[in-house]
């Protein structure tokens, strides 16, 4: 049985049909990306599968459970994460008071006990810290620690959110465009933790990415997408060369 | 004989709930053609209405000029106003936490009330209108001042419609309103526009304070209750629709006049916001108003 | 320039940053503590204002500077904690079990109201209450059997366990003593994952909501323990004014409170107590100036012979006396602080102790606001 699987999934706006029929799996361990034109419907999915919005139909399942009808505050608990396109992170707080709300699916503390700072919220607030410190070493954010995040440039707000995602410990990781608004430099740093991301901490990874540069260095299989209707899948050289997904690139 | 009775109180009560409500309609038609297009929420909205009605006041007594006259000046003077406004001030908020404007408009509208108090005094004072008779049809009365406010509402409204659909610069406006950066692409002095749309909407307000002056009487806090209304009817009506503004303040207005004659007192001036809550509970978009939901 | 050595992670945690941030408290703790030893029962008065003002800024802190939730009807909330508290008195109840009714019912009331209030955003859920504000205050005058009406409802002054906390000075300890609580328990929420799941939905809902926060409960808490913090403070504010009357609590006394967080300073503690201090003190300096100008100006112009300076001063303290002027001068403030320093008074003191440490190498770039075009709220 797969990691994550997707199946048939479809959305229709209005009259648009966003997501058409899309179906993929995801195999642990891997990084499957999602390319296609704007517009494909690419962060469509992934506000499916983080329950944003409501399928039309389909079925999600992440690790054998059916995600179809999960509330979207529980999906971080269930072990994925993901980063936003346009960035959203928490602008008027920290970078660590960021990382530290990533453990929101993780606190085991009650309002009253949090009212008074009851040791137990100490020792678990310690304990968070713990975890949120080991993502800001992995990415290197020590010394924006304490900085508001609107002081912050771009490309460190980019790897903020990497963090803020990994600071839940998630199984299944979806990052959308992560090099979008990154110098050459940043990107190759982000190709490198993509792929330590996948090494070391044994994420799986779900990837919509434009730089096909980036594609290539970390992708396992590719699904090229357009108007929401699946196009091609396999390895990045595959799909690159495929003649529908090169017809839609060029506009044809 | 008693049925009748009923039908006439209910006829009047309908033209009185209708004018009033057309007041609010006014006001509230101000406040979306503002958010509509700077996403700014004008509070002093109903300190402008004041402010009308007191310039009007003042040419006409003070400066002893003709009442037609008089709502001209006012309603050029706070149309130049509120474009001044806009220029120094709020134009600087812009992209400031909406709230902030809120608070910002909220303080402007203090302000004016005591330039108000202090200039022309804290009293209550009335507007002598050329509307001054009634006529009765089948044992209704239908009072000029309240059919004078239905007629203006209605001939501003036109006026409104056809500037917007019909000029190249009110056509300009709803493009302005619809994508601010598309417009500016397209070479439309997008912050002339906004300057103008706050004349527009503070002219209109200057308008309804005349045509509601004398119903209630000039005083420097007759703005702040119409706005109060005004704003419910905005969000009734769904906030940024401009026809469910107009519908929103009728429907408030009615709903008033018919609580306060046949409900218990205190109802008057509450049942337009208990029919507000339960509506918000029920469609928090407002009845024209459409669910949009940020992308990510 | 003092810089933070960080060795643990409980140094973020603590109360207070470091040891002469704690003298700094300290000091001004024993300050506090003096006023009623030093000053006449005027000033403790005025002081016993802010204290109440201070509550219900943190009210609204919790509110509209962590959670974003802008309320227009605190007055009723206010209000209801008012009423509640100097009902159960009259009947006996006894002062701690008063107000701790008074403090259920509201925080009840502020549930109710935050229900619907989940649903909507921005100007929907400012106007929501500012329409529960306004039928509440007509409940307040139409509920006679509980209310009294217009005719007012005394309120008799606080005794608990016997104690009788009468005096000037009594009182103002009993005050202080629930504003510190109160800010010690907010304090706490903001240091644990309630307080950041509040600032999370602030900034941003979907990226909270994605984090595991979920939306409804933590507006309800935020609605709810805002609503609560009022009745505590309603019930102060009852024995503060003795005499209750429905024409209290109205939109006015809302707006003077969001007036209160800007001006202090939206998302800070800090700022709910600058803010009260302005808002508590404000009214008497007014009072204070609208005789002394006038009279220090006349004795300026008497020793230096200028008649001018007479007329001017003259002149300020008739407008000073015009009915409606404090409103306009509160309006005046409200606006020249969103404009100028929209972080309010305690960004203003953050940047002058950034000045003073970092002197001489203060850059006038370091709090420059970046601006936001077109970040549009319609799409929240
Ligand atoms: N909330 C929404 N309401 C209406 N249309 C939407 C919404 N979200 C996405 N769409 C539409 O769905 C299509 C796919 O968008 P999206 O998934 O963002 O594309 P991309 O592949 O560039 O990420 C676009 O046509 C977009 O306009
Ligand atoms: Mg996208």
């Amino acid at each position: 049985m797969s990691f994550f699987s997707v199946d048939n999934l479809s959305i229709n706006f209005g009259g648009i049909k966003a997501v058409d029929g899309v179906t993929f799996d995801v195999k642990k361990g891997e990084v499957f990306t999602i390319i296609g034109p704007n517009g494909a419907g690419k962060t469509t999915i992934f506000n499916l599968v983080s329950r944003i919005y409501q399928p039309t139909g389909g079925k999600l399942v992440f690790d054998g459970t059916d995600i179809t009808n999960v509330p979207p505050h529980r999906i971080a608990a269930l072990g994925i994460a993901r980063t936003f396109q346009n960035i959203e992170l928490f602008e008027h707080a920290t970078l660590l008071q960021n990382l530290l709300l990533a453990r929101h699916a993780h606190k085991k503390s009650n309002f009253f006990s949090e009212l008074m700072f009851l040791p137990s919220v100490r020792q678990m607030e310690l304990e968070h810290r713990e975890a949120v410190e080991k993502a800001i070493d992995f990415l290197d954010l020590q010394q924006y620690r304490d900085s508001f995040i609107v002081n912050l440039p771009y490309g460190v707000r980019k790897v903020t959110e990497l963090a803020r995602a990994l600071c839940t410990d998630p199984q299944l990781l979806l990052l959308d465009e992560p090099s979008s608004g990154l110098n050459v430099e940043e990107t190759e740093d982000m190709a490198f933790w993509i792929q330590d991301i996948r090494t070391l901490l044994g994420i799986t990874v779900l990837m919509v990415e434009h730089d096909m540069s980036l594609v290539s260095a970390v992708s396992d299989r590719v699904l090229a997408l357009n108007y929401g209707r699946p196009l091609a899948m396999g390895t990045p050289g595959e799909v690159q060369s495929h003649p529908e997904v090169i017809r839609a690139y060029l506009g044809g | 004989m008693c049925r009748g009775r009923k039908l006439v109180t209910f006829l009047q009560l309908t033209l009185n709930g209708l004018a009033v409500g057309c007041i609010y309609g006014l006001v509230a038609l101000g406040f979306v053609l503002i958010y509509k297009a700077t996403e700014l929420v004008n509070f002093a909205q109903g300190d402008l209405l004041m402010l009308g009605a007191f310039v009007a006041y003042m040419a006409v007594i003070w400066w002893g000029l003709d009442y037609w006259l008089a709502f001209l000046i006012s309603v050029v003077t706070i149309g130049v106003f509120g474009a001044l406004l806009d220029a120094t001030i709020l134009r600087n908020v812009i992209g400031q936490p909406q709230f902030a404007v809120v608070m910002l408009t909220i303080g402007l509208g203090a302000m004016f009330r005591t330039f108000a108090s202090v200039t022309w005094g804290s009293e209550i004072y009335t507007l002598p209108t050329p509307f001054g008779g009634v006529w009765q049809v089948g044992g209704v009365t239908l009072s000029h001042q309240y059919i004078s406010i239905v007629v203006g509402t209605l001939i501003l409204c036109g006026v409104l419609y056809v500037f917007f659909n019909h000029t190249r610069v009110g056509v300009a406006m709803q493009a302005t309103s619809q994508n601010q950066l598309a417009a500016y692409y397209m070479g439309i002095p997008v912050k002339l526009i906004f300057s103008l749309i706050w004349a527009i909407s503070a002219g209109t307000a200057a308008a309804a304070g005349i045509l509601l002056a004398p119903v209630t009487l000039i005083d420097i806090n007759m703005g702040l209750a119409v706005a109060l209304k005004a704003f419910a009817a905005a969000v009734l009506g769904g906030f940024g629709s401009i026809p469910g503004a107009l519908v929103g303040g009728i429907i408030i207005g009615l709903i008033e006049l018919y609580a306060g004659a046949t409900l218990p007192e205190g109802f008057k001036d509450t049942a337009p916001y208990i029919v507000l809550l339960i509506m918000l509970v029920v469609r928090p978009q407002g009845l024209f108003g459409t669910m949009t939901r940020k992308k990510v | 320039m003092r810089f933070q050595f960080k060795t643990s992670y409980n140094q973020d945690i603590r109360l207070f940053k470091d040891r002469i941030d704690t003298s700094w408290y300290g000091l001004l703790a024993v300050a506090v503590l003096a006023v009623p030893l030093l000053m006449s029962d005027y000033y403790v008065g005025e002081a016993t204002w802010v204290f109440i003002y201070a509550i219900c800024g943190v009210s609204l802190m919790a509110l509209v500077g962590y959670t974003g939730l802008v309320s227009l009807g605190h007055a009723a909330f206010l209000g209801i904690g008012a009423y509640a508290h100097a009902y159960f008195l009259q009947h006996g109840v006894p002062w701690v079990v008063s107000v701790a009714l008074a403090v259920t019912i509201t925080t009840a009331s502020g549930i109710v109201v935050g229900l619907p209030a989940l649903r909507m955003t921005g100007i929907y859920l400012t106007i929501a209450t500012l329409a529960f504000g306004v039928i509440i205050q007509e409940v307040f005058s139409r509920w006679e059997s509980v209310t009294h009406g217009f005719a007012g409802m005394p309120v008799e002054k606080p005794t608990i366990f016997g104690v009788p906390f009468h005096d000037e000075w009594a009182f103002y300890y009993l005050c202080l003593f629930f504003l510190v609580l109160v800010l010690w328990m907010t304090r706490n929420l903001l240091r644990s994952p309630t307080g950041r799941a509040w600032i999370a939905i602030r900034d941003s809902e979907i990226a909270a909501q994605s984090m595991g926060v979920n939306l409804a409960i933590y507006k309800s808490i935020a609605f709810a323990y805002s609503a609560g913090l009022m009745g505590l403070a309603g019930a102060l504010f009852a024995h503060k004014i003795g005499y209750l009357a429905p024409d209290i609590f109205t939109i006015l006394l809302s707006i003077q409170f969001l007036l209160l967080v800007i001006v202090g300073g939206l998302g800070s503690l800090h700022g709910a107590v600058f803010g009260a201090i302005f808002v508590a003190l404000l009214p008497p300096l007014i009072a204070i100036l609208r005789d002394s100008i006038p009279a220090s100006m006349n004795e300026a112009a008497q020793a230096m012979n200028i008649k001018l300076l007479a007329i001017i001063g003259e002149g300020i303290g008739n407008f000073l006396k015009k009915p409606g002027v404090e409103a306009g001068i509160f309006g005046l403030i409200l606006v020249l602080v969103i404009l100028l320093e929209p972080l309010g008074m305690y960004g203003r003191w953050v940047k002058i102790r950034v000045f003073f440490s970092t002197f001489p190498m203060y850059r006038g770039a370091t709090f420059k606001r970046q601006k936001s075009y077109m970040r549009s709220e319609r799409l929240r």
